[in-house]
């Protein structure tokens, strides 16, 4: 049993950022304010700080994804950083010395951050815990287990628009089982101690023993919605209409999809999130997707905030001794 | 060759026997126990002071690695790891690499095990053909190539008419059924318990349901068809309880238990240790208890390595995508005096977990080939010092694979010699 953080160096301070189970309340304020102050270099006309100056990442993604990987290269080369995209055929197993091989390559390369995504749950875990000790790891969405920077800029988002969290109640809507977004927003949730935190799907969308997790589980809309200050909707992938999870879109949308009249049980000024992509008319309609209540694509502008600050945070870390400098 | 092992405390749970008293070997067989013999007279003496002799281990479930295998594991290699455990039998399920569903693989196992003669290797012939699920083996033909029992492995046999012709068609051969109860619709894609930990980690889970759901089944055939029948790797307490009831009812049914998971539960797994990845998975500490509770209470009979040796390869992935299983062999010894020492059961009780009841479902221990040490009975012998402590190490493991989670523990009694039909196959020097 490894009983020190893996994602944690000698002094306490953030060297990987595999999920945000384990991050203390202050150290999430601490990456949401250094977001904050990111915001304003996109607003710039140099849109560029040389923190990250010479320094490579690597976006090494098993699975495919948009928008992730572009802000995740665009917040690397706001912070002046060197960007290799490597794409690895999905289909191929990657498993074994074949997956270190590849990073010990890069290692040799001077790469000095793995941005990961796969669709195995536990491989930015194992990348972190094989890297050479001037790597840092960033998890950009490990199967069904975490996407900490997604569940931190969802965080960011609703602090810019609620200030405080203790007095908030948060729905997550949708497919919770499949959701590694749905598990790293619970994380930073409960850590940051909203008031209520819901989860509302169906039975066949919700794990066993999520209440564990700090969650109240609904199996109804209207009941889940109630009084919410916060509605985040999930994606609905279309494969859950096999294996006997769901009858149908249609029986979905109707009884879970989010409209502008479901939404009025919510609070007056709740906002809606999606951390995307959208289904338009499975999980949500258009109407509130575009809506004045939406924050879907604040949502965006401060994904690459929020992946500046880790980025920063970590691999910008002043070293500990000069042992470390020579290490780098 | 004719051996006396003197001055040790002789532990026969089968006899009833926990003294101090001299153990005489005479060629392939013990000649006496206590006094020799009249006319007995040793070629070599082992001094056993201060150390147990008992019976040679019978491990009733044990992959090897051979033959086609990639772990670098070999019937000589992992049998050489058995005896430096004190293990003197080990079972071989029908689906590790080679496919025991033909006479030919049988034989070639037993000759492979023969020729390395460090332990004993029975088989278990298949219960389908290719374990396909759909056609009956030729289980006559198998069981004439030695095979002890029948077996579908790991696979499921989906078809419940053909689960039932097996059961019936093995009674009629006199063959016992080796069982790994798991619903395959409930199990699919799982690689750990379905529950607090599979939730946090986001790993698809195999819920408890897919052990009794298929123990269910299994039981109401059993009763149905007259079939005897062991029940292997039991990881849930509800499940235990099943086979509690049916055998209270009067059902021929045995069951058994992997080691490890009497000692570790999915909290093991933290973020995602793949060496806590085994088939069926570690469950909660509820389970990890029942399971306890059912070696005191009789329920389980017997504890097996479910020894599974890999490359280093095969626990670096992702956990989904990493092998299941562990090198078991050297602990099962140490683990299984652990809980004498943690005082769940006494060290005879302990040791008839791993010999005496082994040999009971296998059947032989009426027939004097493992289990006992009665005078005619196979001189199987493990002679082990149980105060010894010592931590296991990789570099230090005789089995070509050193996947184990249990690296860096302190064991304690760690195995002096062992041997095999009077033939001396370990002795530990310092």
């Amino acid at each position: 049993m490894r009983r020190r953080s893996l994602q944690h160096d000698e002094q306490g301070r953030l060297r990987h950022l595999l999920t945000i189970e384990g991050l203390k309340r202050a150290q999430i304020v601490d990456i949401l304010d250094t977001a904050e102050s990111f915001i304003s270099v996109g607003e710039q006309k140099v849109r560029k700080v040389p923190l990250l100056r010479g320094k490579t990442v690597v976006n090494l993604f098993f699975e495919a994804s948009t928008r992730t990987l572009t802000t995740f290269e665009l917040a690397a080369k706001r912070l002046s950083a060197d960007v290799l995209k490597i794409n690895i055929n999905t289909s191929a197993t990657v498993k074994g010395e074949s997956l270190l091989d590849m990073l010990h390559n890069l290692e040799a390369m001077q790469c000095d951050m793995f941005v990961v995504r796969h669709a195995d749950s536990g491989a930015a875990h194992l990348i972190a815990r094989h890297v050479a000790p001037h790597v840092s790891v960033i998890n950009a969405g490990d199967g069904s287990h975490a996407h900490p920077t997604q569940a931190l800029l969802d965080m960011l988002t609703i602090r810019r628009r609620k200030g405080e969290f203790a007095p908030l109640t948060v729905a997550i809507v949708g497919d919770i089982m499949h959701s590694r977004v749905a598990r790293s927003q619970i994380h930073a949730l409960t850590t940051l101690g909203v008031s209520e935190l819901r989860v509302v799907a169906p039975k066949t969308l919700i794990p066993a023993a999520v209440e564990s997790l700090g969650v109240h589980v609904c199996h109804d809309l209207d009941e889940g919605l109630r009084d919410a200050d916060v509605v985040i909707m999930l994606r609905l992938q279309k494969e859950r209409m096999q294996g006997a999870l769901l009858p149908s879109e249609g029986e979905y949308f109707a009884h879970f999809g989010l409209t502008e009249e479901r939404l009025a049980v919510a609070k007056p000024d709740a906002i809606v999130m999606h951390p995307g992509p959208i289904n338009r008319g499975v999980e949500i309609a258009s109407s509130v997707a575009d809506g004045p209540q939406s924050v879907i694509l604040e949502q965006v502008s401060n994904g690459i905030a929020v992946r500046m600050a880790v980025m920063s945070m970590t691999l910008g870390r002043p070293p500990a001794d000069t042992a470390e400098v020579q290490a780098g | 060759m004719k051996i006396s092992i003197q001055h040790g405390r002789l532990i026969d749970p089968a006899n009833g026997i926990d003294t101090h008293a001299d153990l005489h070997i005479a060629d392939e067989r013990i000649a006496g126990v206590g006094d020799a013999p009249a006319g007995f007279v040793a070629d070599a003496h082992i001094d056993a002071s201060g150390q147990v002799v008992c019976p040679g281990l019978i491990d009733l479930r044990a992959r090897l690695g051979e033959p086609g295998g990639e772990s670098g594991a070999s019937i000589a290699s992992e049998t050489a790891a058995a005896a430096s455990a004190g293990i003197t039998t080990l079972v071989c399920p029908p689906d590790g690499e080679a496919l025991i569903d033909n006479p030919a693989v049988a034989d070639l196992i037993r000759h492979r095990a023969k020729l390395a003669g460090h332990a004993r290797v029975l088989s278990l012939g298949a219960l389908t053909q290719g374990l396909d699920g759909h056609q009956l083996a030729e289980m006559g033909a198998l069981k004439e190539a030695g095979c002890i029992g029948v077996s579908n492995g790991l696979r499921a046999v989906e078809n419940t008419q053909v689960m039932r012709r097996a059961m019936e068609y093995a009674a009629s051969q006199g063959l016992t059924v080796f069982l790994h109860a798991e619903d395959p619709w409930l199990a699919a894609g799982g690689c750990a318990h379905e529950g607090a930990v599979s939730v946090r980690l986001g790993l698809q889970g195999i819920p408890e349901a897919a052990e009794t759901i298929a123990v269910a089944r299994d039981l109401q055939l059993i009763e149905q068809t007259g079939a005897r029948a062991h029940f292997g790797l039991l990881s849930s307490a509800r499940a235990l309880r099943m086979i509690a009831r049916a055998r209270f009812d009067g059902l021929p049914v045995s069951a058994d238990v992997a080691a490890h998971q009497l000692y570790l539960t999915e909290m093991d797994i933290g973020y995602f240790d793949t060496q806590c990845h085994v088939r069926p998975p570690l469950r909660t500490q509820a389970d990890r208890d029942g399971l306890r509770q059912g070696l005191h209470e009789g329920t389980l009979g017997a504890i097996c390595s479910d020894h599974r040796p890999h490359g280093a390869d095969a626990k670096l992935a992702p956990f989904p995508a990493s092998e299941p299983g562990i090198s078991a062999l050297e602990t099962l010894l140490p683990l299984t005096l652990r809980l004498a020492d943690e005082g769940l059961l006494s060290l005879s009780q302990a040791l008839a977990c791993v010999t005496q009841r082994p040999a009971e479902i296998l059947g032989l221990l009426a027939r004097g080939e493992g289990g006992s040490l009665a005078v005619g009975a196979r001189a199987d012998v493990c002679l082990f010092d149980p105060e010894t402590y010592w931590e296991l190490r990789a570099e230090e493991m005789h089995s070509a694979g050193h996947n184990t989670p249990f690296l860096g523990w302190e064991l304690k009694g760690r195995v002096t010699a062992c041997l095999l039909a009077g033939q001396i196959t370990h002795h530990y020097c310092d």
